[in-house]
């Protein structure tokens, strides 16, 4: 395929650090986008501050960059204007579950057709390195020199719970199954997430020794687990583990075709 | 067509005045003294094909209203002192990015969760310089029912037309009085809506302007696929750290309603002509005054007022003048001297200006204003 199409070509180079996995999540985007064949026109992608939250930037759609943690709000209100609009959030772990939590729950809750990609790179990187609601305990950031004193959270279960539709995680090494995954939650009527697990060697990697971008990618490898056979593991087996594939996929009443009927209701009476 | 005659209340006259100026969607948060607004349009919205959300906080039904503007669809949010605290930073963000949205502000008293159900008219200052940055901002500020109606619509108009946030600033009084109101006929109102691009999408620069200052703006899902962005951004849409770039971009920004400020800045006089001695207020307060006003000319004072409408843009021409005809101008508000310190800086010592100011949540009474009156004779 010709991902040039859908980029804008006089934005390059992009502003991403060598090493870090967001470009791949982004081709990963344009791959799916492309396999389903919806026009340009008809796609906004909505972000919030940080690094991942650049990506509208770069390609050739309805994009909108708005405040820090507040994507999804922009998103919703777009999406109830405009509901033949396909809406994709691109956030980051700070963004989309430290200051904008409250926003990624509600918009699960509600199971609004958006598709929220969060990428998970455990740090806040474009203020420098610090601590993230995804730092593993122990770890370090310019804010948490100590080590992260705090619990993850668990974003998918968090998701889950909340009453989203479809919920996945791959990292940026397994990038065919990402585009794949992405496909899948682009297309499911209601809310979607994918966690994309993108490694931050500037920022995280570099302070925590995990090495070079590469090496943080191939890691990735060792650690991920397919969720079919996450299934036969125990707890303790699964320690430091990333599942990837698709977590859940269910159906789900989808909130704005809810409200449409609530109008046909309300003009009848 | 019937006469539109009723018995309203002042949140339920934006309600309607929104609907009837073409909005199609609101986002909310409860919140005293505002909440009726939301009630009635989750109630109305969809019997016109329009939609309602209850947000999960009062940041995100901001964030809400200007991705539904962004898509075509006219929005309102409505608040009061704490929620419009928090709404601050989107509010930036639909100045700096030129979104057309109304915002408007039940007023209670403050600081901090403050005086819930109480009249106050201390978010003056907050709803002029309340989000961070140089930035344009419209502010209008109703004193009946009727003209609550009125002012929305007008708040959508110049939304719409200059592409700005608009706020209607109401206090707890004007939210919860009930009136009798005539609405005129639909086909009676002036409806503006946003001005588009007629360019094609090649040629489409979402931020440059001709002389009006205003560029056209498209709606996302159009045709014109660009880019929106809070950061300071060139004519493309697109960031810039280019010193001369960001001020071109700023300086439009931040001149482009004085070109206006005519058609915006708009202020109701009564007796004025002959008058000595002066009072500039605004919303319930000026209600109080008017009849202290009339108490005083009956007792033979010639006192006359100025009813601000737009607070901000601030009327400075008008009270400059209206300094150099009278001895004194009595400016009643609820609040610490809001107004008072702006009515101060107009008349550039010309009369003295004298406060009369109450932050107990007890409204003005005509009594205290005709007292100030006396004591300027």
């Amino acid at each position: 395929m010709d991902y040039l199409q859908y980029l804008r070509l006089d934005k390059f180079p992009h502003i991403w650090c060598a090493g870090c996995g967001d470009g791949i999540a982004l081709k990963a985007i344009l791959r799916a986008v492309h396999n389903i064949g919806w026009e340009k026109d008809n796609i906004a992608m909505v972000s919030g501050i940080g690094c991942s939250s650049r990506t509208p930037g770069y390609v050739d759609f309805n994009t909108l960059h708005t405040t820090h943690g507040r994507a999804i709000p922009f998103a919703t209100g777009l999406k109830m204007a405009r509901p033949e609009m396909n809406v994709i959030v691109v956030s980051g772990d700070g963004d989309a579950t430290a200051i904008g939590g409250n926003h990624l729950i509600h918009a699960a809750r509600r199971n609004i057709d958006l598709t929220v990609l969060i990428y998970n790179n455990h740090i806040y990187g474009m203020t420098g390195g610090q601590v993230s609601p995804e730092t593993p305990m122990g770890d370090f950031a310019t804010t948490a020199p100590y080590g992260a004193m705090e619990n993850n959270f668990d974003i998918s279960g968090l998701t889950i719970a909340a009453g989203a539709s479809f919920v996945a995680r791959c990292t940026v090494y397994h990038a065919n199954l990402l585009g794949k995954l992405i496909e899948k939650a682009l297309s499911k009527k209601g809310f979607s997430l994918v966690e994309v697990m993108s490694p931050c060697p500037t920022a995280y990697g570099k302070i925590n020794k995990k090495g070079t971008g590469n090496e943080m990618i191939l890691n990735q490898k060792q650690l991920a687990v397919r969720v079919e056979r996450a299934k036969t593991m125990s707890p303790e087996e699964l320690k430091n583990k990333i599942i990837i594939g698709t977590i859940i996929d269910r159906e789900l009443p989808e909130y704005v075709n809810t409200y449409e009927k609530i109008i046909s209701q309300a003009q009848r009476r | 067509m019937k006469p539109r005659t009723y018995m309203m209340q002042g949140n339920v006259a934006v309600a309607e005045g929104a609907i009837d100026a073409g909005c199609r969607f609101f986002a909310g948060y409860p919140i005293t003294p505002s909440s009726e607004i939301g009630e009635t349009l989750s109630k109305r919205l969809p019997e016109i094909g329009g939609k309602f959300i209850q947000m999960e906080d009062e940041i995100s039904a901001m964030g809400a209203v200007i991705g539904a503007s962004l898509g075509g669809v006219k929005s309102l949010t409505a608040t009061s002192g704490p929620g419009f605290s928090l709404k601050q930073e989107n509010i930036g963000y639909a100045s700096i990015t030129e979104v057309p949205v109304v915002i408007v502000n039940v007023m209670r008293g403050g600081p901090s969760t403050g005086l819930p159900t109480l009249p106050s008219q201390s978010d003056v200052m907050q709803a002029r310089w309340g989000t961070h940055g140089d930035h344009p901002i419209i502010v209008l500020t109703p004193a009946t029912v009727r003209e609550t109606y009125d002012m929305t619509i007008q708040a959508f108009n110049m939304s719409e037309k200059y592409r700005v946030p608009v706020i209607l600033l109401m206090d707890e009084i004007i939210g919860h009085v009930y009136e009798k109101v005539t609405l005129p006929n639909i086909d009676e109102l002036t409806i503006i809506n946003r001005k588009k691009p007629t360019c094609s999408a090649q040629e489409y620069l979402p931020y440059i302007a001709d002389e009006t200052l205003i560029p056209p703006m498209a709606n996302f899902g159009e045709g014109y696929r660009y880019h929106v962005t809070g950061l300071v951004h060139d004519e493309t849409g697109f960031p810039t750290n280019k010193t001369d770039q960001i001020e071109v971009m700023l300086n439009r920004l931040n001149s482009k309603l004085d070109k206006y400020s005519d058609e915006i800045i708009q202020y109701e006089d009564t007796f004025t002509e002959d008058a000595k001695i002066g009072i500039v207020t605004y919303g319930s307060s000026a209600r109080s005054s008017k009849n202290a006003m009339r108490k005083a000319r009956e007792q033979g004072i010639p006192v006359g007022m100025i009813r601000i409408q737009t607070l901000w843009p601030f009327p400075t021409e008008r009270i400059y003048e209206f300094g150099r005809q009278v001895s004194h101008i009595i400016v009643p508000e609820l609040n610490l001297g809001q107004i008072a310190h702006e009515v101060e800086h107009a008349v550039k010592g010309a009369a003295e200006v004298v406060p009369v100011n109450k932050i107990n949540g007890d409204p003005i009474h005509p009594e205290e204003v005709l007292l100030k009156i006396k004591e300027c004779i």
